[in-house]
């Protein structure tokens, strides 16, 4: 088994060295294009199958809602990791207040709980049933509290879901600035908050708008969140159509609309990305000073950040070890172990072939820097914003088409039955992580390629530093920062995924993800927690690697 | 070409993940791994059958069966409620059984009248009462619900849930689509608050007071009373004196078939017979609290101390064939 499983991340190693070189760099984007592409397309060939019944009935009865309920809630998180987002990353990034040190890492712990698992927990406290609720209610006769269960419940419960996204790609992009711009900023007489508002931010524009747009996508592709708040959004109608309705064609209808609304919105920031230019040349970072907060002002950043993870993380985790506690004795079993060791083994060779293959995307880009290959890195990534099942399928239609076409010829020939070739294998299953998460390498990998300029090239250049050397030399340890970023963020949303976990893992390859899934598909909710607490046990281990070295350069 | 073959089955040596094996049954389930694991073991056991299970939600699994075509590795597809089961044979992923100790096993309206499918197990969804806020007498049916009397006194699961969409395809089967949609409208004026997402909290609204009567799955009742036996709830079986289609309990079931291209038919057929048998239904049910679907078999006891009561008759098969028009009714009729 496992030389099985290595076999594809050696060969994604190679294939990046040899791909500037050998087969250009079309061929690696229209390669890493046609691999999210053939599951898009066995999805959208559906459009050619229409349902008119079910077509009709969404139009009049569900959609007019749903598309309401989807605008509000991809307006509110996107302002809402915005803001948070960033606002954070520049506390920690370029200010020093009390426990900055503990909230720089601290602060992306979210990641590494389901956005789901949040959402329950909270409702769990502050709906009428709830614990908190409740108490107010018997003990101090109030009895009202905030309503959770509404459209600001699950923005904000999104946003504290989702705004570590936001937060590590501002963070990395700060980070990357170094404060000089900005001293030379007030040296010209501006005050502190116009050099922040007028330099730092658009310099960190690309970093903020890679970690919105994962975040967004992710709101779009969200099915579990919103479905914990009955919050019926365009994904609900997909699965409506789907499940209930039984039409996967009408299913796959809708999530093609899904994406093409996606790549419009992606292709729109792209063309205003373009009409500036954010190389970055006044780097040194090194023994940058820190913007140092007194009085109140640190009083204010210490407390907001320690609210941020309190209500993000600290409080979910804090209910989660509570019902933990109550059935450890009975669902604790050596399995675990198993189960953890699948989880940790998927998501690290996961994580490292999504951020080999992000990097060979981004390297095709930087060396052919036109709008057709902008187009297909876009199109390659555009995996992210399908909902998780969807994409499910869509990528094992194909798989089991060739399967079926090797098992028949076999048959043909020899008269013997053989099993699945491709289906059920880890290969496999690594690449349909790829499909749905080359975004989120590609994110952070871009926006610091975008940073290494053309003159640093040409200074590499004049000192007889090229290719692979080049690659190596000069650009890698540019890229650690990013590409750290981009393998944490990938690990811990593959620790989390599970439609495609799901549909593709081998027999008895369980992990901590479908564990949870167990649980809470017949609502066990307070059973659920064990796994969630697991995921989130193992979903550390990147974040402080990835903390310990980003930071070691600041 | 030889050389070619050899290489080929060393590739596929080398990523297949299994080889076809006469002795065991592959299984595709939507049913939880902890519900059906202990039955496996225990059939293992019994037997020295294996049995090769791997769990995902329905709609993934059969449009798995179908990409896999004649050449999937299942034997059985297993899962949760009625129209899932009938979805799987209206798409000809389940071939006919014809089992004496099957049709024998399992009342006929628990199973499919073609005999593609079997209930294991039967769910009944009936009405969870707060006592200090009902007199016994107040309830009647489901379609009383609807009643304006019970204004502000109702909670509801979310109408996307199939258990919610298979009671009112069982109401349309009696009173058509235009009455059935006023008692569902009825409902959802009545509503105290916006549907929950499961039943659980719909039964914790009740217990609160936010509202007076839910509709639940029974199971669910009996795993929210053993974690807090003290919460004022009561359960309530509902049309137990109505004459029509629509008289009884509404019931669904989780339940199996075999799949159209099983590669060990004989061995699948005999693993549903066994799950069908005395033995292996209390286990069955009873991981659970549901019902067995054997009625020679009792359920469990504090499943039995929630009394007796009528089941609806009608067969299953019924509600999945009106499923997705259910949904849409409930869609015109704003149950979220």
């Amino acid at each position: 088994m496992i030389t099985a499983e290595k076999a594809p991340v050696a060969g994604a190693f190679s294939f990046v060295s040899n791909a500037s070189s050998r087969f250009g760099p079309w061929t690696v984007a229209l390669a890493l294009a046609l691999l999210t592409l053939i599951p898009v397309t066995v999805v959208a060939l559906a459009m050619l199958d229409p349902d008119q019944a079910i077509w009709d009935h969404l139009w009049r009865h569900v959609l007019p809602e749903l598309l309401v309920n989807t605008l509000w809630l991809v307006i509110g998180v996107g302002i809402g990791v915005t803001v948070l987002g960033t606002g954070l990353a520049w506390l920690t990034a370029a200010c020093e207040f009390p426990g900055r040190k503990f909230f720089s890492w601290a602060l992306l712990l979210p990641l590494a709980l389901p956005a789901y698992v949040t959402a329950f927990v909270w409702i769990g406290l502050l709906d009428f049933t709830g614990g908190l609720a409740t108490w107010l209610r018997d003990s101090w006769d109030i009895t009202w509290t905030p309503p959770i269960r509404s459209r600001g419940g699950v923005i904000l419960v999104m946003v504290l879901a989702l705004y570590p996204y936001v937060y590590l790609t501002a963070r990395t992009a700060f980070q990357g600035q170094g404060r000089r711009l900005l001293e030379a900023a007030q040296s010209l007489g501006v005050s502190r908050r116009r050099a922040f508002f007028r330099v730092a931010l658009p310099i960190a524009r690309p970093g903020i708008i890679a970690g919105l747009s994962l975040a967004l996508m992710e709101t779009l592709a969200d099915f579990g969140t919103v479905s914990v708040f009955n919050y019926n959004t365009f994904t609900t109608a997909i699965y409506k159509a789907w499940f209930s309705m039984f039409s996967l064609p009408a299913a796959s209808q809708l999530a093609t609309i899904l994406i093409f609304f996606v790549l419009a919105l992606v292709m729109l920031e792209q063309l205003s990305r373009n009409s500036a230019h954010y190389a970055n040349s006044a780097r040194g970072s090194g023994g940058a000073r820190r913007i140092r907060l007194g009085g109140a002002n640190a009083a204010m950043a210490t407390g907001f950040a320690s609210l941020v993870f309190l209500l993000a993380f600290a409080i979910p985790l804090i209910q989660l070890l509570i019902w933990t506690s109550d059935i450890m004795v009975s669902d604790l079993d050596a399995r675990y172990f198993d189960f953890a060791w699948h989880s940790l083994l998927l998501a690290g060779l996961g994580a490292l072939l999504v951020v080999s293959l992000a990097l060979a995307l981004g390297y095709a880009q930087r060396l052919q820097p036109t709008p057709g290959m902008q187009l297909t890195a876009r199109l390659a990534t555009l995996g992210y914003a399908l909902p998780g099942a969807v994409l499910a399928v869509g990528f094992y239609i194909p798989v089991a088409g060739i399967d079926n076409l090797i098992i028949d010829t076999w048959r043909d020939w020899t008269r013997q039955e053989i099993g699945q070739v491709f289906g059920g294998t880890l290969f496999v299953m690594l690449l349909a992580y790829s499909t749905r998460f080359l975004a989120v390498g590609f994110g952070p990998v871009e926006t610091g390629l975008a940073r290494i300029t053309k003159t640093m090239d040409e200074a590499a250049q004049v000192l007889g530093t090229t290719g692979m050397k080049r690659l190596f030399r000069v650009h890698l340890p540019m890229l650690r920062a990013p590409l750290l970023a981009a393998a944490a963020l990938a690990f811990v949303d593959i620790m989390k995924e599970l439609p495609i976990t799901l549909m593709t893992r081998p027999f008895g390859w369980d992990t901590l993800a479908t564990r949870v899934f167990e649980m809470t598909s017949e609502g066990e909710w307070e059973r659920a927690a064990l796994p969630a607490v697991a995921i989130c046990l193992v979903g550390l281990l990147p974040i402080f690697f990835l903390v310990k070295h980003s930071d070691a350069r600041t | 070409m030889k050389t070619f073959k050899s290489m080929l089955l060393a590739v596929s040596l080398m990523v297949s993940g299994y080889a076809v094996q006469a002795d065991e049954v592959v299984v595709y389930s939507a049913r939880n791994e902890q519900l059906i694991k202990p039955l496996f073991d225990a059939y293992t056991k019994e037997t020295g059958v294996k049995v090769k299970f791997i769990t995902d939600k329905e709609g993934p699994l059969m449009a798995r069966l179908k990409a896999e075509g004649r050449n999937t590795p299942a034997d059985i597809f297993m899962t949760v409620d009625a129209g899932n089961l009938w979805q799987a044979a209206q798409e000809d992923l389940l071939k006919p059984v014809n089992s004496k100790i099957l049709a024998a096993s399992i009342p006929a309206h628990l199973r499919d009248p073609g005999n593609e499918w079997f209930g294991l197990s039967v769910r009944a969804r009936t009405l969870i009462y707060n006592p200090n806020k009902i007199k016994p007498g107040e309830l009647t049916t489901y379609e009383d619900l609807a009643n304006p009397k019970w204004k502000n006194r109702l909670c509801l699961r979310t109408s996307k849930k199939v258990y919610n969409q298979s009671l009112v395809g069982m109401m349309m089967n009696e009173y058509g689509e235009d009455k059935t949609e006023q008692i569902v409208r009825g409902w959802v004026a009545n509503q105290a608050t916006q549907p929950f997402p499961d039943d659980t909290k719909a039964m914790e609204a009740v217990a609160a007071g936010l509202c007076d009567v839910t509709i639940v799955n029974t199971y669910y009742f009996g795993r929210l009373m053993e974690k807090k036996p003290n919460l004022p709830l009561a359960i309530f079986w509902p049309n137990q004196s109505l004459k029509n289609n629509s008289a009884g309990v509404h019931v669904n079931i989780s339940g199996a078939g075999v799949t159209r291209h099983a590669k060990n038919e004989a061995g699948a057929i005999k693993l549903l017979e066994w799950l069908a048998s005395e033995k292996a239904q209390n286990l069955y049910a009873d991981v659970n609290m549901e019902y067995p679907a054997n009625l020679k078999v009792k359920p469990d006891a504090a499943v039995a101390a929630w009394g007796t009561f009528k089941p609806n008759l009608i067969n299953v098969a019924q509600a999945g064939a009106l499923q997705a028009k259910a949904v849409m009714l409930m869609d015109r009729a704003g149950y979220k």
